[in-house]
């Protein structure tokens, strides 16, 4: 039966409907003669309120609306990866087709093709009896995926009937499966999913392995998990949308879901034109074979800024299903929750802290439990791992998103404004952020790396501790009357910012760098740290050492050797020796 | 459609309510007519089942709730745009002040715009020279880009908008293609006479279309006249191919009308009394700078912001900052030491600019060059604070040396004239006698092949 009802009022995206009960929460809905897409986000006694994805110019009391009678949903087939979407999984591109460079209100267009005939191979016969989320057959969907065609997380059954290999349409039925209660259900490459559900899994297993970033700030000190949670909060212009473009790039994800949340139109088109030509340094293929992006820019309209979260982190979710590494960057959080608090204001709710929901806090944690390290329902294992920037305002750390995301994510890496105006990059501040996952982590390190690499990570931490603690001093009195162990600490440390944890992202190996790198770049500086130390033990002034120019030697690492030629590192050990060596014999010159 | 109605509900603030109004649509232009028989200009803001709440644009004085009489127009906020507004002067709801008459309009456009898909944008890419070191050297500014102003009380920014907007030099613009729009928002007649004088001198004038809402015009009229100025501009650029500069002052002044507007219809408010969607508002102004894959046009915009009390962390100017790609950032400091333009090197950053610059944009040497700069200004400022410690005299050479360099960079890299057009081999040969002052190992961010042709090992004093 038809659930209709008619508009009462329009407030911005929010519009009160009468005239019909029939409405059900988050229900999607057709609004008034244009058909804008919207959802129910309240069932009251009087009205039901409706959350509208479009611009509501124009609207009018006593239009139509009526309800899909389905909870706002995607669609999950073959075609997502290496598209772009709204909000609400309307493509870009076909939107481009129909309503020019300018996006049109009222548009109805499918997420995917359904006329692109896809070359499937079946993996299933006739009589198995098969249950959520089972593959029974898989098509190449790009270059680098191989899409799993999978029962539906609820049906369960034995299959009656099945399509052999051949080449079929997102809609085409290419099996039946009969469920106990003796209904047949058709299994297509197409399902269709309710964006605030989490799929099911078949339960969550502890996070043991790193997301590999290449960025020796991130991996080395403060590193990411697959399945795993971060945050990157920071003022504006201090790198969050850069890091998380060299997340999206570099990391060692089988899959990356962008989300363009409320901000900027070029962004989204600088990451489809780079990724585009980009080729992923482990496959060779395009990195928009792996990658599928949302954009809602901030001048889209604000609810479906709301929604593209959870569009984002559904598809993510299919994906794991079938057993991929995902990683979901979400850029940015805040203009997600501002979205919530202007819906949250135009229903009169009671505002929390500066103006927010006080649900803002259950939604976030929400969100980000829908991360994790899981065992898929078809037996495999999956995981997605979820990084959001967070914009603060006035880049203050102690306002509600940052807080409430703090709560919810265990690697924290903040940007700093001061980081940013010296040209600092990544601005990433090594004293603030921290990663709950290097205990977790140790062990895989330790076996794939190298035993030593936490023991290094630890004295690089405490330098750059130690140096934090002499600039208070140095800020007073100045660097010249420091003993000169101290003055080595210093020196050292600043082989490490400079030489380590600066990585420039456009530089063509420093952008990326692999970890086993990462390690025997530690390993030269602590090598080159203890060397000074013998010297200075004999006496030897450290500016016999600094004169030699062997710490910006080793700074310049990064630029002179290659990610393939790690054989350069001995001849570095080599310098390092040699620098030391000279200025000893000097120094027993100048004695006798 | 053209039903009037007699009287309404209530008046407060700039807002109006409409009782028994039937066929009303969201955001729809109603006409109201004055005691006096004056006309007005209001925009439904929000619609019940039969009430519409009105603001209205040139403010509610003088409105009685018995005399009034309203009339929907059905339509949205329409601009009538034409070539032919080339050349003329509109008031802050885009109605021509300058008494040359009616626009005789091609078509009108809703003045909200749509928004432009990402997929149709065109990543920007070809710099503009604006003859200014700082903005060249250091933030350079790139066609279809938004890098705002931020600026304080008293600084000279209405200069610099001016000297950038005269010098600008657009690959691909030349005379006819080239305009500028430009959009006053409560700013003093002053201001405004200023900019049309300066564009008058530099014999512009007639590649100029203002908008103007002063600071004595309406304050609702304010918040149309970015969204008017910003249709004539995407008329210009997107129908006729054209390169488009707009500058936009006063962002404050603006987001002040809205917080206003906010507050009478009792809105919680967020920072500092503006409303939560100040974000999203700024971003329906600012994301509608760009350029599109069809055509050749582009719209590059600068918008120019007071901070008040030079407040960075404010939230007008950090909400922008969170919009724009990057920000020209002026200081009180230089400007007292007598350095113009005062450009703050620090803050100030362009984002695009690494696209842009370089070989086959500017020169080879530009961007590391940049970096240098930015790294030994950055630690001149740390050497002066030591220096306020320990005294000059206690510093170490290195040390003095980059006083010497921080001095020299603010007098001759940073200052320049009113009128001082530098093209960019200017400023970058600039940049290496500057840096010239500093030993050769210092400076570690530019490549050692670079270094060899600009600054020969032998010249190391
Ligand atoms: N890793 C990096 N390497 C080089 N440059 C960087 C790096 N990170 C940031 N930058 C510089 O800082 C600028 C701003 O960075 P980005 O756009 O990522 O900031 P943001 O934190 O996303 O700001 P907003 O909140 O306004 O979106 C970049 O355009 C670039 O010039
Ligand atoms: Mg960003």
């Amino acid at each position: 039966m038809e659930v209709k009802g008619t508009i009462f009022s329009i407030n911005g995206p929010v519009v009160k409907v009468v005239g019909s009960d029939g409405f059900k929460m988050y229900d999607q809905v057709f609004v008034g003669s244009e058909r804008l897409i919207g959802e129910v986000i309240g069932v009251g006694d009087k009205h039901t309120v409706v959350q509208v994805y479009e611009n509501t110019t124009g609207l009018k009391p006593g239009e139509e609306v009526v309800s899909t009678q389905r909870a706002m949903s995607v669609i999950l087939a073959p075609g997502i990866i290496g598209g772009i979407f709204d909000g609400i999984e309307r493509p870009l591109k076909v939107v481009e087709k129909q309503s020019g460079a300018f996006i049109e209100r009222g548009l109805t267009v499918d997420p995917v093709d359904t006329t692109k005939k896809w070359k499937v191979e079946i993996l299933a016969k006739v009589g198995d009896s098969v249950s959520g989320s089972m593959i029974i057959a898989q098509t190449p969907e790009t270059l680098q995926i191989m899409h799993k065609v999978m029962v539906p997380p609820d049906v369960s059954g034995v299959i009656e009937e099945i399509v052999p290999n051949g080449e079929y349409t997102i809609t085409d039925s290419i099996a039946k499966v009969k469920t106990a209660s003796g209904k047949t259900v058709d299994i297509k490459l197409m399902q269709v999913w309710p964006i605030r559900i989490p799929r099911p899994h078949n339960g969550r297993v502890n996070v043991r392995r790193p997301l590999m970033t290449g960025q020796r700030v991130i991996d080395t000190l403060f590193p990411l998990a697959k399945g795993g949670t971060a945050a990157i909060p920071g003022g504006f212009g201090t790198g969050k949308t850069m890091t998380q473009h060299q997340l999206a790039k570099w990391s060692d994800a089988d899959i990356i879901i962008y989300i363009g949340c409320g901000e900027r139109g070029n962004e989204m088109t600088q990451v489809l034109e780079e990724f585009t030509s980009l080729s992923d340094p482990k496959t060779g293929s395009s990195l928009m074979d792996r990658t599928a992006l949302i954009a809602n820019t901030s001048n889209m309209p604000v609810a479906a800024r709301e929604a593209s979260i959870y569009t984002g982190i559904t598809l993510a979710e299919y994906y794991r299903d079938m057993g991929y590494h995902v990683a979901i960057m979400a850029d940015s959080t805040s203009r997600w929750a501002e979205a919530l608090r202007e819906i949250s204001g135009r229903l009169e709710e009671m505002p929390a802290e500066e103006g927010f929901p006080a649900y803002l806090s259950s939604r976030l944690a929400a969100f980000y439990e829908r991360a994790g390290y899981v065992n898929t329902l078809c037996k495999k294992e999956g995981s997605i791992t979820v990084i959001g920037a967070v914009s603060p305002q006035g880049g203050d750390f102690s306002e509600p998103v940052t807080q409430n995301t703090k709560r919810f994510v265990r690697s924290f890496l903040a940007l700093d404004r001061l980081l940013a105006y010296s040209r600092h990059y990544p601005a990433i501040n090594w004293l603030s952020s921290y990663s709950e996952y290097v205990e977790e982590l140790t062990p895989w390190y330790e076996e794939n790396i190298n035993e030593k690499f936490m023991g290094h990570r630890t004295r690089l931490i405490a330098i750059l501790q130690e140096e934090a603690n002499l600039n208070e001093i140095v800020k007073l009195i100045g660097s010249d009357v420091l003993p000169d162990d101290q003055k080595l600490v210093l020196q050292t440390a600043r082989v490490i910012r400079e030489g380590f944890l600066q990585q420039n992202a456009y530089h063509p190996s420093d952008t990326y760098v692999p970890i086993s790198k990462q390690f025997l770049m530690m390993d030269i500086i602590l090598y080159l740290n203890e060397k000074a130390r013998e010297i200075l033990s004999r006496s030897i002034p450290i500016s016999q050492i600094i004169k030699t120019g062997i710490f910006e030697e080793i700074i310049s690492i990064k630029y002179k050797v290659d990610n393939e030629n790690l054989g350069k590192f001995d001849e570095y050990r080599a310098l390092i020796d040699k620098a030391c060596s000279d200025v000893i014999a000097n120094n027993e010159v100048i004695k006798r | 459609m053209n039903i009037e109605y007699l009287g309404l509900k209530s008046v407060s603030g700039s807002l109006i309510v409409i009782e028994g109004i039937k066929d009303a649509s969201f955001e729809e232009i109603v006409e109201i007519k004055t005691d006096e028989g004056g006309s007005r200009m209001g925009k439904i803001i929000e619609l019940g089942g039969d009430y519409a709440v009105v603001q209205v644009y040139e403010g509610t004085r003088g409105l009685s709730k018995t005399n009034t009489v309203t009339r929907l127009t059905g339509r949205p906020m329409e601009l009538g745009v034409s070539k032919e507004i080339l050349g003329r002067i509109f008031d802050g709801a885009g109605r021509p002040i300058d008494g040359l008459g009616k626009i005789f309009a091609e078509k009108y456009i809703d003045v909200n715009g749509k928004p432009m898909n990402p997929v149709s944008r065109e990543y920007p890419r070809n710099y503009i020279q604006t003859g200014i070191s700082s903005i060249d050297g250091l933030a350079t500014l790139i066609r279809g880009q938004k890098l705002p102003i931020f600026t304080g009380n008293g600084l000279p920014h209405d200069e610099l908008a001016v000297q950038i907007a005269t010098q600008a030099k657009i690959e691909g613009a030349n005379r006819d293609n080239f305009a500028i729009v430009f959009c006053a928002m409560g700013v003093s007649g002053d201001v405004a006479d200023y900019f049309r004088k300066k564009f008058q001198e530099n014999g512009v004038l007639e590649r100029v279309v203002m908008f103007l809402n002063l600071s004595s015009d309406p304050v609702g009229e304010r918040i149309i006249t970015p969204r008017c100025a910003l249709t004539a501009a995407e008329y210009l650029a997107f129908e006729h191919n054209m390169h488009i500069l707009v500058i936009l002052t006063d962002m404050t002044s603006y987001a002040e009308a809205l917080r206003e507007i906010s507050s009478s219809q009792n809105e919680i408010p967020s920072r500092k009394g503006f409303p939560g969607y100040l974000y999203s508002d700024f971003a329906s102004i600012y994301e509608r700078a760009g350029m599109l894959n069809t055509g050749s046009g582009s719209i590059t915009q600068i918008p120019i912001l007071t901070m008040p009390n030079d407040d960075i962390t404010h939230p007008i100017p950090d909400l922008t900052g969170y919009i724009t790609e990057g920000q020209v950032v002026l200081e009180r400091n230089l400007y007292q030491k007598g350095i113009y333009p005062p450009v703050s090197v620090l803050p100030s950053l362009s984002r695009l600019m690494k696209d842009g610059i370089g070989e086959g944009f500017t020169r080879e040497d530009h961007p590391d060059v940049a970096n240098q700069l930015f790294a030994a200004y950055s630690n001149v400022q740390e050497v002066r604070s030591l220096a306020s410690v320990i005294g000059e005299d206690e510093l170490a050479d290195t040390d003095k040396k980059y006083l010497e360099f921080g001095r020299a960079f603010e007098r001759e890299f940073i200052s320049q004239g009113r009128d001082e057009n530098r093209d960019i081999d200017q400023t970058i040969d600039l940049a290496w006698n500057l840096l010239k002052i500093l030993p050769r190992e210092e400076l570690s961010r530019i490549d050692s092949k670079i270094l060899d042709k600009y600054y020969p090992a032998e010249n190391t004093p």
